[in-house]
């Protein structure tokens, strides 16, 4: 932190050595941080960096283990969201916190009772639309949460935290959710905030809205700051570098393997995610035999929507997916299955395996309908057993027996049954999803072993991780995703962290 | 298999206990309408399951009770709710009694089979109606099986009063009496008779099927998880029609075995509720397939011996709220042993509570 102590005016907000950890893990490792009046502070980081974690921190969400939360010079500390919101600090979260069917005005004052006065319709109304003119935030006070969209509920979060009062105001990625049209006046409406005295903090992965918003930028990397700067004084290749940090790791030998033939072909693939909205808007991707292709971006930029076509749980709106120079668009999920498409879902416990089955019972998933698991009609148990068992030895799966159920594991023997079971299926295309979150070092260095044994085999790999250090490590190539578009693809060897930053947050440098 | 096998255990003692703190209580509420509890108790358990005779009697009740609880555990096993057992064992019994009036013969080796065959089908056909919806687009299954209930009920009671109605009948609206061939064979001498074998047989075949066959496995994998069976390639839809028609034509049965035996001919109400029971019944068992079994079977001796009581002076509503005690502790009892935690155990993050639900598998 280079400007804490030179500012003038005392700060609104002064987080100082922040330490918050979790079962291990140190979301927070002595992050000081500080907001001033009239300014409006963006947060960068990669996923996982702690930006929310230190925000919740603020806003009485979490406590800390370590480190103190000074508001306006009061050090006491903020023991829950009520008595955050009473020192006049309000939360804005990414998954917003809204009764669908209460009514904009009834939302606003939900658990609120403004100070003496009774709560009465009119004058709250007078207020809200009073506030909503202001800041240029149009609401309908009268319609009910569910009836708006996305943004239009965003708006009633902000207000919601205005009239109450806050004098500071957290925005969680508030522009993920948002078009580029409502971003543009979200950051309009933050401008006017902060012109009258409040301060604003702005966390995003977009570095093109930062850079129009904010006054200062601090950067967070593993849970540490890694500098706070003026807008006016850095570029977007220095934030994303600094996002990055460190130089990235050497990239594995540059081939001297020959990549085979392309294995996996996306062709302008389009396609929607659960709520409708593109996913995937014309990606084109190849994946070779004997290559990992390394997919980056910022969690939910299309990952999951790519990796859920080509497997066949997802529909397509556009384009083609090719397998073996096959167009495999309309086929099964089944038959792609057992053409050879392997695939470990980033959602292990929920789309990976069945939990309350056992270990045996999810090692056989796939191969069940075939010699040895399956006689003619029946299952052969002891083929089943033996195929089970085999796996287990092969893949070092340790946990209790075969017919306790897979929810008994660890997370990364969860994995290593996961990878049992697809690799065991001899695919030709591999896809890993977040492979190695949530895993301790052993596990996922294991995990990471076993991808690379794939691709040594002449098998084809995408893998998907927020990890770019393990991308770069791993991968012959990589592609980096940006709102359902690829945005460059290029040998990893030549990776440069500022490109690939940029790229990441959208920009083409 | 261990840790199944203790769990299983323990989970047995804890039903045990459940049923006896249900008597217990059963006991006081007679002592509070002044009858002696020990004699209302008593002659109630006399009546169900304490000579030949009444064991005999609480059997066969437990037939149509068993073979729709299957057919509601079945489902379970899958997710899906059939709350149309009712509406499929009048299906059956439709089905059945189709047969009996087409083909009038004496040879109950002919007919019987006949029989069977007609009322699985019919029944089977009845939980079709409410599968492929719910297969293809998602249609809530509870809604649709309960609907279709009530239009069974209704098609017997047009049959009675319209196309089949006896001539015979002095105007009430039943259909003829089926013929001999139509009687299910007596099973040694005395009221049994080879309907009682069916839910065993029954039992014994979905047991094979879910536990050793390689559709039974897909049918286990999806009602572990959908997601993941989707993933792993398995067709929810084609289970969904597999298991639904399997449970219509248990019920189907169901049906021709109380038409046959209970009544000889078809008229209106030929069921009790055994549909509804039968939910309450897979419930209490965890939709396991023995446990089902066994549920059935003291299900069927508390409406048994539920009339012995009356015959004491216990008035019939009261025998039902005894009923509903007992039921309601051993409820509380499943609800005890699929929660370890509320034995004792401080409460945790969300462990493998629902683990326990889950039979021993067996791959
Ligand atoms: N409630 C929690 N329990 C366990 N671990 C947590 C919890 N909350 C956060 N973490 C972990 O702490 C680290 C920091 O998480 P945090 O959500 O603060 O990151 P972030 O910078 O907001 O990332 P993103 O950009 O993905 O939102 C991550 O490793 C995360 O897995
Ligand atoms: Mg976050």
């Amino acid at each position: 932190m280079d400007g804490a102590p030179v500012s003038a005016e005392q700060p609104l907000v002064a987080l100082r050595g922040i330490v918050k950890e979790f079962s291990g893990v140190r979301a927070n490792d002595g992050v000081d941080f500080e907001l001033r009046a009239g300014e409006v502070h963006a947060l960068l980081g990669e996923n996982g960096a702690g930006k929310t974690t230190l925000m919740n921190v603020l806003a009485g969400l979490a406590r800390p283990d370590a480190g103190t939360v000074e508001i306006r010079g009061d050090d006491t500390a903020v023991r829950s969201p009520r008595a955050a919101i009473d020192r006049g600090i309000g939360m804005v979260h990414q998954h917003f916190r809204l009764v669908d069917r209460f009514t904009v005005a009834e939302n606003v004052t939900l658990g609120w009772h403004a100070p003496k006065a009774l709560l009465r319709r009119r004058p709250l109304e007078r207020e809200i639309a009073r506030l909503s003119e202001l800041y240029r935030m149009p609401v309908q006070a009268g319609r009910p949460v569910w009836q708006l969209s996305v943004g239009e509920q965003q708006r009633v979060e902000i207000l919601k935290n205005l009239y109450r009062g806050a004098q500071v105001l957290i925005l969680d990625e508030p522009t993920a959710v948002l078009t580029p049209q409502e971003s543009l006046a979200l950051v309009d409406s933050l401008r006017r905030m902060a012109a009258e005295g409040r301060g604003i903090v702005f966390i995003s992965h977009k570095l093109d809205e930062v850079m129009a918003v904010a006054d200062r930028i601090t950067v967070l990397r593993r849970g540490r700051n890694v500098a706070t700067v003026a807008t006016s004084d850095t570029t977007q290749g220095e934030l994303a570098r600094m996002m990055i940090g460190h130089d990235l790791p050497q990239a594995a030998a540059p081939d001297d393997r020959q990549a085979g033939a392309g294995v996996l072909r996306l062709d302008a693939v389009e396609a929607d995610d659960d709520r409708g909205l593109p996913a995937l808007r014309g990606v084109d991707l190849e994946v070779r035999a004997g290559e990992i292709v390394g997919l980056a971006g910022v969690a939910g930029n299309g990952q999951l929507a790519l990796a859920e076509v080509v497997v066949g749980l997802r529909p397509l709106s556009g384009g083609r997916v090719l397998f073996e120079d096959r167009d495999v668009s309309g086929w099964s999920i089944a038959r792609r299955i057992g053409a050879g498409i392997g695939y470990c879902p980033e959602d292990r416990l929920r789309h990976g395996v069945a939990p309350t089955l056992s270990i045996a019972e999810n090692l056989i998933a796939k191969s069940y309908r075939r010699r040895p698991v399956s006689g003619r009609l029946l299952l052969d148990r002891r083929g089943a057993r033996r195929a089970a068992a085999e796996l287990a030895e092969r893949f070092d799966i340790r946990g209790a027996d075969l017919d306790a159920p897979v929810a008994s594991l660890s997370g990364g023997n969860v994995q290593k049954v996961l990878l049992a079971r697809e690799i065991s299926a001899d695919p030709r295309l591999l896809i890993a999803a977040q492979s190695t979150r949530g895993l301790d070092v052993h596990a996922a260095e294991a995990t990471r072993r076993l991808l690379l044994e794939q691709r040594n085999a002449g098998r084809a790999v995408l893998l998907i991780s927020e990890d770019l250090d393990e991308l770069v490590r791993m991968s012959d190539r990589i592609a980096v995703i940006y709102e359902g578009r690829i945005m460059g693809t290029f040998p990893a060897h030549e990776a440069d962290e500022e490109e690939i930053g940029l790229l990441m947050a959208g920009r083409r440098p | 298999m261990t840790s199944g096998v203790r769990r299983s255990l323990r989970a047995t003692a804890v039903q045990i206990t459940a049923v006896v703190v249900g008597l217990a209580l059963g006991g006081l509420s007679l002592a509070a309408i002044g009858v002696s509890p020990y004699d209302g108790i008593s002659s109630l358990l006399e009546a169900a399951f304490g000579s030949e005779l009444a064991l005999t009697q609480t059997a066969l009740k437990a037939v149509p009770l068993a073979l729709t609880g299957l057919a509601v555990a079945v489902c379970m096993r899958m997710r899906l709710w059939n709350i149309g057992a009712e509406g499929q064992f009048h299906a059956g019994a439709i089905g059945a009694t189709w047969a009996a009036l087409a083909f009038p013969t004496g040879s109950t080796l002919v007919l019987v089979p006949l029989m069977v065959v007609a009322a699985m089908a019919a029944g089977a056909a009845w939980a079709l109606i409410a599968a492929v919806p719910r297969a293809l687009w998602g249609v809530n299954e509870i809604i649709t099986t309960l609907l279709l209930n009530y239009v069974a009920i209704l098609g017997v009671a047009y049959l009675v009063t319209g196309p089949w109605r006896s001539a015979a009948g002095l105007n009430f609206p039943v259909t003829d009496v089926f013929g001999p061939g139509a009687r299910l064979p007596a099973l040694g001498g005395g009221l049994l008779h080879v309907g009682v074998l069916f839910p065993l047989v029954a039992a014994a075949v979905l047991l094979v099927l879910l536990q050793r066959s390689r559709w039974g496995f897909t049918v286990r994998m999806i009602g572990a998880s959908p997601q993941a069976a989707r993933v792993a390639g398995m067709s929810t839809a084609r289970s969904v029609v597999g298991i639904m028609l399997i449970a219509g034509a248990l019920a189907g049965v169901a049906g021709m075995v109380e038409v046959s035996m209970s009544f000889g001919r078809l008229r209106q109400g030929i069921s009790p509720g055994y549909g509804y029971m039968a939910i309450l019944i897979a419930a209490l068992a965890g939709a396991r397939i023995l446990g089902t079994l066994a549920i059935s079977f003291l299900f069927a001796g508390f409406v048994v011996g539920g009339f012995a009581l009356q015959a004491l002076g216990v008035p019939q509503s009261f025998v039902l709220l005894l009923q509903g005690l007992i039921l309601f502790s051993a409820l509380a009892g499943t609800a005890l042993t699929r929660r370890p935690r509320m034995l004792g155990r401080p409460p945790g993050r969300r462990g493998p509570a629902h683990v326990a639900k889950e039979e021993p598998s067996t791959p």
